[in-house]
């Protein structure tokens, strides 16, 4: 098992390797550091010396990949893919170019609210899923399973904005229960985080109920549940019992993925609703065009996700027996 | 009126898209056991409704994919011909009257005064701060209180014309009727009076009332919104064109050579599937502006730029998401591999490529469909979310993104502007609604025993497929 995961975690680092290359190829070749300071500077008769001082400034003053200009193991550190692309492997991030602070410190601070926001979503979504796509596993083929088919289709149809937007102008506008939005630190962030998380739990509700009732029915059809049945169990327990425990499988395994992207937050909702987590420090960096914020989230995004398929993997084998890690 | 016609890139690919397409349902047509699949598929009610409200959206979408540059009215008939700058689709010339009418700013659907107070003189000098009439909604009333009566005998005018098309329309499927039985006319005629019960009256009532309100600047939401429709069908159909040859080749090359074959694309699409697609999305875009930016004499027209953009957003989009179907198609074809046919094949000595066409591809090709009915809707809704976070589409382009994005200040104001969010949200979700509707009946038709769940969409399908990659 440890040998597994060490395999793993070696197999990680030509991806982040390869991660890191697109990153750079997309930021550094397609438009020269001139471009971008241009773009940063403003307007369109900047002077050279302006766009120097900028690129001095946040040390983009120096070659893609190699610098002959020094000597000795500097020729290849003193280059932006070195100081830009390779430092993020050690975690450094540096700082932002939009208001120089430090990038790592942010994440830090950061990453409270998008967790509260995104553990309760995460949580109180899979239980909501879980049950509406085991009742209508339970009145399968009935008008009940019907029409609450059709609820998840047209639910899933509807753009997330739409449930934003129409979940802060009736709660919040029309009936006053919460505040439109803002983030307060403590116990008190309750009253802000309620709506965010009912109307995430909404938003993902239409496809993943759906997506666990096809799981759920086509469990029900296998050989095992028809001997439990003819054995004379009631249809609760054998759901229960039976169906729910094996079908939770795929449901588990699959969800186990998401898990360490919860750290980044949600971009949408935690922009309108004014938590100042990571995924609304990403919007704003993207809006204000901070390049050196937008590459440290990608590069984050990508370590996450590949924990995510390692916990994948081993939570796997851990529920189910019959998958053996080679 | 003469005009010189202007091809933009994604014109040529929409026609392109539809030729194929249309290409595709003939061949298909003449070959039973390819047309057996589609039949069962229009078996169902939802279906063939769904297919005739689509039909409908891309219509609007191709009326406003063909695009020229009117001449400039001269009176001296010997001068060269000079042409408008601004690039019109055949929409536009459709619904000149909803184009050309714009108000001062918002005034609610099928109002006759505007949204916001302003000062007015009156006739005797007196000036005062009333809500004023509106240019062109409703100016046809002399007696205001007359409104009411007016909206309804012009929108049962609107539906008495609706239902003259319609009967005609009932008339004229009589011969496809007695054709094919097995098809459920009925649900295609029930659409067909949906769509014209709402169609007829606004497009009476369009002629002297803003239907669905103005927007900010005045321009009518109606037309907005109808424009925005081609944008929501490029994005959902040219983005495919960028990830079938990706995604079918790297899947089912992966899948049946294996070794390093396989080992290079896995690498490839688990390296590109790790970086969330949002922010590499964002990114590419970012770059892409500032490569617009810096580069402007590229682009002689407003229209081509934005054009440009949008085409840029449909091969970004395509690029992030071909990863899902490559994994899918990896696995089908690791199965099929390992069949007697395809050891038969190779016995005969046929070629590997000849394999892959002769037959993999054949047999894949009922996932490649199920994915790509799928995708369309999600690359909707993504445009809208992109949109909305500013890595969209052009601003000036109208898109149900900007649309959104446009209405998000409104909510803000008293009394609310409720008018323009609701236009994008009932436009888009006909059509997604819609869409879904049809996935799910080809997903049945041409499968009933492989289930797809949301491919790539949702967190559970990329975790399955993380353990599709565990057990191997």
């Amino acid at each position: 098992m440890l040998a597994y995961i060490l395999r793993r975690t070696l197999y990680a680092i030509p991806i982040l390797v390869g991660v890191n290359l697109i990153t750079f190829l997309l930021f550094f070749v397609v438009n020269t550091p001139d471009d971008m300071a241009r773009m940063q500077l403003g307007s369109k008769r900047v002077t050279q010396e302006a766009i120097d001082k900028w690129k001095a400034e946040y040390g983009y003053d120096r070659p893609l990949l190699w610098n002959d200009k020094v000597a000795g193991v500097e020729k290849a550190t003193r280059t932006i893919f070195f100081e830009k692309s390779v430092k993020l492997f050690a975690f450094s991030f540096g700082a932002s170019e939009a208001d120089k602070r430090d990038i790592a410190g942010e994440i830090k601070t950061r990453m409270w609210p998008s967790l509260a926001l995104a553990i309760p979503v995460f949580l109180v979504g899979l239980a909501v899923n879980i049950t509406f796509a085991l009742l209508l596993a339970f009145f399968r083929a009935t008008y009940v399973d019907f029409s609450g088919v059709v609820l998840c289709v047209v639910m899933m149809s509807i753009s997330s904005l739409f449930y934003i937007i129409g979940g802060q102008y009736l709660v919040s506008k029309l009936w006053h229960l919460v505040p439109i939005s803002g983030y307060d630190v403590g116990l008190d962030a309750a009253k802000f985080l309620v709506l965010p998380v009912v109307i995430g739990v909404i938003s993902s509700f239409g496809s993943s109920s759906r997506l666990y009732r096809t799981l759920f029915v086509e469990e029900m059809g296998k050989d095992y549940v028809r001997t439990a049945r003819a054995k004379g169990l009631a249809e609760t327990t054998v759901l229960f019992r039976h169906v729910l425990k094996n079908a939770l499988i795929p449901i588990l395994t699959g969800v186990v993925a998401v898990i360490p992207s919860l750290f980044l937050g949600s971009l949408i909702a935690e922009s309108f609703f004014g938590i100042p987590g990571l995924g609304s420090y990403t919007i704003d960096a993207i809006q204000a065009q901070d390049f050196a914020v937008v590459r440290v989230m990608v590069f984050m995004g990508s370590v996450l996700y590949i924990v995510g398929l390692l916990m994948t993997d081993i939570s796997y084998t851990l529920v189910d027996p019959r998958i053996r890690l080679q | 009126m003469s005009f010189i016609p202007v091809l933009l890139a994604t014109d040529v690919l929409i026609w392109l898209l539809v030729a194929a397409a249309a290409a595709c349902c003939w061949y298909c047509m003449r070959h039973d056991h390819l047309a057996a699949p589609w039949a069962r598929v229009f078996r169902s009610p939802a279906a063939v409704g769904s297919t005739v409200v689509l039909a409908a959206y891309l219509l609007v979408g191709l009326a406003d994919s063909v695009h020229f540059r009117p001449a400039l009215a001269s009176k001296d008939p010997k001068a060269t011909a000079a042409y408008a700058v601004d690039v019109q689709s055949l929409l536009d010339v459709l619904l000149a009257h909803l184009r050309e009418r714009t108000e001062k700013t918002y005034s609610a659907p099928l109002a006759t005064r505007s949204f916001a107070k302003e000062q007015i003189e009156r006739a005797d000098g007196k000036v005062e701060r009333d809500f004023p009439r509106l240019r062109y909604g409703g100016a046809h009333l002399t007696d205001e209180g007359a409104r009411a009566g007016d909206v309804a005998v012009k929108a049962l005018a609107g539906l008495a014309a609706a239902a003259a098309i319609w009967v005609l329309a009932a008339v004229a499927l009589r011969p496809l009727r007695r054709r094919s039985p097995g098809v459920p006319w009925g649900a295609a005629l029930i659409a067909l009076a949906a769509i014209l019960a709402v169609a007829g009256p606004a497009f009476w009532l369009s002629a002297s009332y803003h239907v669905l309100g103005t927007d900010k600047v005045g321009q009518d939401v109606l037309y907005l919104a109808l424009k925005s429709i081609r944008t929501s069908i490029v994005i959902g159909t040219v983005t495919t064109l960028v990830l079938l040859p990706l995604g079918v080749a790297l899947g089912i090359m992966a899948g049946y050579f294996k070794g390093w074959v396989d080992d290079a694309i896995q690498y490839l699409y688990t390296t590109l599937n790790s970086i969330p697609g949002v922010l590499l999305i964002a990114a590419a875009v970012l770059m892409m502006q500032v490569y617009i930016d810096t580069h402007a004499e590229m682009f002689p027209t407003a229209a081509q730029r934005a054009d440009l953009r949008l085409l840029f957003l449909c091969i970004i989009l395509g690029l992030t998401s071909w990863t899902g179907l490559a994994r899918l198609l990896r696995g089908e074809s690791l199965k099929l591999s390992e069949l007697e046919y395809i050891q038969a094949a190779h016995a005969f000595g046929v070629s590997g490529v000849r394999v892959l066409s002769r037959h993999i591809l054949p047999n894949v090709a009922h996932i490649v469909i199920i994915t790509l009915v799928l995708d369309f809707s999600g690359f909707v809704l993504t445009e809208a979310v992109l949109s909305y976070i500013g890595v969209g589409v052009d601003p000036s382009t109208t898109s149900f993104g900007t649309m959104i994005n446009a209405a998000r200040l409104e909510m803000a104001r008293e009394p609310m502007v409720w008018w323009s969010l609701a236009a994008a949200f009932m436009f888009m979700l006909v059509l997604v609604l819609a869409a879904n509707l049809l996935a799910d009946a080809v997903r049945d038709g041409f499968d009933p025993r492989v289930r797809i769940g949301a491919t790539g969409h949702s967190p559970a399908g990329k975790g399955s497929d993380a353990i599709a990659g565990a057990v191997k």
